[in-house]
């Protein structure tokens, strides 16, 4: 059965916390860290972006999975923020990693579930033959607008997964996608800043989908919330993926693992895939895991994975999510983060 | 080879020269040089310039300044070995003489470093470093000579106020130099405060920005006896290296070995040692640069050129006077002229005409010029014509 | 200068940390040469530069060119990696105090210049202390 042979994350080392952003504009600041379950959230430095964060991803995920890149016969980037609007970050990831020229790239889009649509399309090109691994990545550097309530969680991250056929490390027994049209987050084109539409982004987006992708492979699968030992959401802050684990019938134990939100932020496209890769780090041989992603627009993907005998062997091959999320992160001030996120207006330099 | 010696010197003020473009200060300091020579016509000159097509969009300024200077069609030629442009230019001029080619040959440098943004400014200066594997990465000069100094404070213990003393030192004589830039005296509580530039050097240990030329008549010294209106100089010795651009590259990045591979030729083309010069001009880009060139000139043991300036053995009353005119961070550094502006001084000095900056021994000088981080060196060494 | 074919031609080099080794001598070289300057050998072998490596001298630069203003002030630093070769790259997520001689650093990938707001992309190394 094929599945993830390795997998890697990456998180920058930058944080800033609500309470440097909300008194800028006289919010206050623990009604929303109450609301949002968020304290914190990554930065990345203006020298990183979603190439930068899927290069370093993909590296670490070569390191566990132990292959010579040149059979890497696929590379998906999906994200929101690929640095150029045409030219693909995959292909500067698949040169990086020495997976040129035999190799098939795309980059993809779906607000914040592009990311596992990467990891559905590699999964299936191995399941199918086509490619003997491919590589599937989700990472952000998203933008909040200033002033806006998701300039608290947007923040930037991301997850890399080899798939492959043998020395599978977690079997990936079931994709599932639930998908309708609804426009409940976009940002149009030349415009710098996305736009959504306020407590609409609950029940019809969210909830309805995340809902629906789950119920969805549940039923494909056979199997019910209490065959699963980890069961990880999309993440856009704590509240959300926490009132859906219980409406579903997931456990706090389940789900907490792969809650990276509180002091991460919304990585958008790296959210699960992130969130599945903290549970990877520590699962054992037989734990069952199930991920679901949202991507506004909207839509969902849901996987079924089992670890293996083999994950043990490959969990310290590289650096853990936690160490990125966790080891000694340098907190910034609301100044420094703008300035980080380009979003001061400076004359144009000779 | 025949012998060689410089009968004419001139130069124009350095500065911020607003209203003088690159063709007129160089036809001036050239002017002057013939006219201290007593000569009207020229066989060919060499014109120093690290980058007249950066700073001004003017390449092919050999034959734009011999025809400014009334000169065409005499052979002229645009010499490039970024800061080290104006030795390189001496040291054309001198083969071309040495070996009979040519009798009277005008040796200038001119840099016209103010026309352009300082931003500008710095990405021309860092063409002299490697683009690819050091400018690419934003590293800067002042960040190329910073990362010199820390090496040879963690090796050889050298301190920051050790920097600090070349710069006082070479303001002390900067201020009775009528062409210098920045004529003021300093503390070493003036450097040590002054703004961050690159840890741990701040702006008064880095050498300005400037606009000025410098030129220089060179003949065989048998026509300069018979010529010359002042004491004719001997080159006694001219010799040039290089070293790997990459500072990185260096198996020791406190050693300048571009500088003590070309002093080892000279030394050994005039028949002397370190002891037998009685004072330098050396390439003071940075002050740590001072300190490491002196070294590797022989002129005090590898790692003691911190003691150098603190102890006064370089000041003009020292045991072995260092930069008299106030060296590249008093006197200004236009780039491709310093090094002809480093000769300029020596001729005043063995001339005796220094007035308030006259060395009390000034009998042989050693001219020191350098480019980029040290990947290419000059050396002169000269005495008055016997 | 950041031009499309001034970015491909460095990519092995910056991207994968490509070096030439010599036949001869085994002197490594980054970039890789026609001409080993140590034996005059012209024959190589491609070599990958590890990515560990430690700071053997350093600045903080607070007066930063054109296009990088942004980080400024910034580390630079010459580091020595663990298979002997020497590279020049900033020093990235790293506090100007905590910059020392010997500091053990890792390469990661890096955005390093920008060709203003329409150019090209360069991408390439930076050496960051361990978190």
């Amino acid at each position: 059965m094929p599945g993830i042979v390795g997998y890697g994350a990456y998180i920058p080392r930058y944080r800033i916390r609500v309470e440097q952003i909300a008194p800028v504009w006289g919010a206050d600041a623990p009604s929303y860290k109450r609301g949002l379950m968020l304290r914190e959230k990554s930065v990345p430095a203006p020298d990183q972006d979603t190439i930068t964060i899927s290069v370093e991803a993909a590296k670490n995920a070569l390191k566990r999975a132990g292959i010579d890149p040149e059979k890497i016969g696929a590379v998906y980037v999906g994200s929101e923020s690929h640095p150029y609007a045409v030219k693909p970050t995959g292909t500067a990831v698949a040169e990086a990693i020495g997976a040129v020229p035999d190799c098939h790239c795309a980059d993809l889009e779906f607000a914040c579930k592009a990311g596992s649509e990467s990891m559905f399309l590699a999964f299936s090109h191995v399941k199918s033959g086509e490619v003997e691994y491919a590589l599937g990545i989700g990472a952000d550097t998203s933008q909040g607008a200033p002033g806006d309530a998701l300039e608290y969680s947007a923040s930037a991250g991301g997850a890399a997964f080899i798939m492959g056929d043998r020395d599978v490390a977690a079997t990936l027994d079931c994709q599932y996608s639930f998908m309708t049209d609804t426009p409940d987050f976009w940002r149009r084109e030349y415009m710098h800043y996305p736009r959504h539409g306020g407590r609409f982004t609950g029940d019809l987006a969210y909830f309805k989908h995340v809902r629906g992708g789950v119920e969805g492979i549940l039923k494909k699968s056979g199997m019910k919330p209490e065959d699963f030992r980890f069961c990880v959401f999309h993440q856009p802050n704590g509240k959300f993926p926490s009132r859906m684990a219980k409406a579903l019938g997931f456990t706090r134990e389940q789900h907490e693992t792969g809650l990276l939100v509180p002091t991460l932020g919304n990585t958008y496209s790296g959210a699960s895939p992130l969130g599945l890769s903290a549970i990877l780090d520590i699962a054992r041989p037989g734990d069952r895991i199930l991920m679901c992603s949202f991507g506004s627009g909207a839509g969902s993907d849901a996987f079924v994975f089992t670890c293996t005998d083999k994950l043990p062997e490959i969990q310290g091959k590289a650096k853990t999510t936690r160490y990125y999320l966790d080891t000694n992160p340098v907190y910034l001030d609301y100044g420094t983060y703008i300035k980080f996120r380009r979003k001061i207006r400076k004359n144009v330099e000779d | 080879m025949r012998d060689v010696a410089i009968i004419g010197i001139g130069m124009t003020d350095f500065g911020e020269l607003w209203t003088e473009s690159l063709r007129d200060l160089f036809v001036k300091a050239a002017l002057e040089a013939m006219d201290d020579a007593g000569v009207d016509h020229i066989d060919s000159m060499y014109v120093g310039s690290m980058s007249s097509g950066l700073f001004t969009g003017q390449e092919h300024i050999g034959s734009l300044l011999a025809a400014y200077l009334g000169q065409a069609p005499i052979p002229a030629t645009r010499v490039e070995t970024a800061c080290a442009s104006g030795g390189a230019a001496l040291r054309c001029g001198y083969l071309e003489v040495a070996s009979g080619a040519s009798d009277i040959v005008l040796c200038g440098g001119v840099e016209k470093m103010t026309d352009v943004s300082g931003g500008r400014c710095t990405y021309a200066l860092a063409t002299a470093s490697d683009q690819d594997y050091e400018a690419f990465h934003g590293v800067t000069f002042p960040g190329l000579y910073a990362m010199i100094a820390v090496a040879h404070m963690a090796k050889y213990g050298t301190k920051r106020e050790d920097l600090a003393h070349v710069a006082v030192k070479n303001h002390d004589n900067g201020f009775l130099n009528p062409h210098a830039q920045y004529r003021m005296k300093i503390t070493v509580e003036d450097v040590l405060n002054s703004v961050k530039v690159a840890d741990p050097l701040n702006i008064l240990d880095c050498s300005p920005v400037t606009d000025g030329a410098a030129a220089a008549i060179v003949c065989p010294a048998d026509m300069a006896r018979k010529i010359a209106r002042k004491a004719p100089v001997k080159i006694l010795a001219s010799a040039q290296a290089t070293d790997t651009i990459a500072l990185h590259e260096r198996e020791d990045i406190t050693w300048n070995n571009a500088t003590a591979a070309a002093a080892e030729k000279a030394y050994k083309q005039a028949g002397l040692s370190p002891q037998d010069i009685c004072f330098a001009e050396v390439h003071d880009c940075f002050t740590i640069a001072e300190i490491c060139v002196l070294e590797a000139l022989g002129v005090v043991e590898k790692g003691k050129g911190g003691e150098a300036s603190r102890s006064g053995m370089t000041a003009r009353d020292g045991k072995f006077p260092v930069n008299p005119s106030g060296g590249l961070k008093s006197k200004g550094h236009p780039v491709g002229a310093t090094g002809i502006a480093q000769i300029h001084e020596i001729v005043t000095q063995l001339r005796g005409e220094a007035g308030e900056r006259q060395l009390s021994d000034a009998r042989r000088g050693l001219a020191q010029n350098m480019g980029g981080s040290g990947g290419s060196a000059v050396v002169h060494i000269m005495e008055v014509l016997s | 200068m950041i031009t499309p074919p001034l970015v491909r031609r460095n990519t092995p080099q910056r991207y994968r940390m490509e070096a030439y080794q010599c036949t001869k001598c085994g002197k490594i070289f980054f970039p890789g040469r026609l001409v080993c300057d140590r034996c005059k050998h012209r024959e190589f072998e491609m070599v990958t530069l590890p990515e560990e490596g430690k700071v053997i001298t350093h600045t903080v630069i607070r007066t930063p060119p054109t296009g990088f203003s942004d980080l400024s002030p910034y580390c630079v630093g010459i580091v020595e990696m663990a298979n002997g070769v020497r590279i020049l790259c900033q020093i990235a997520d790293c506090e100007p105090e905590t910059l020392a001689v010997g500091l053990p650093v890792t390469l990661e990938f890096r955005r390093v210049q920008e060709d203003g707001e329409s150019g090209v992309l360069a991408y390439g190394y930076k050496a960051v202390p361990a978190r």
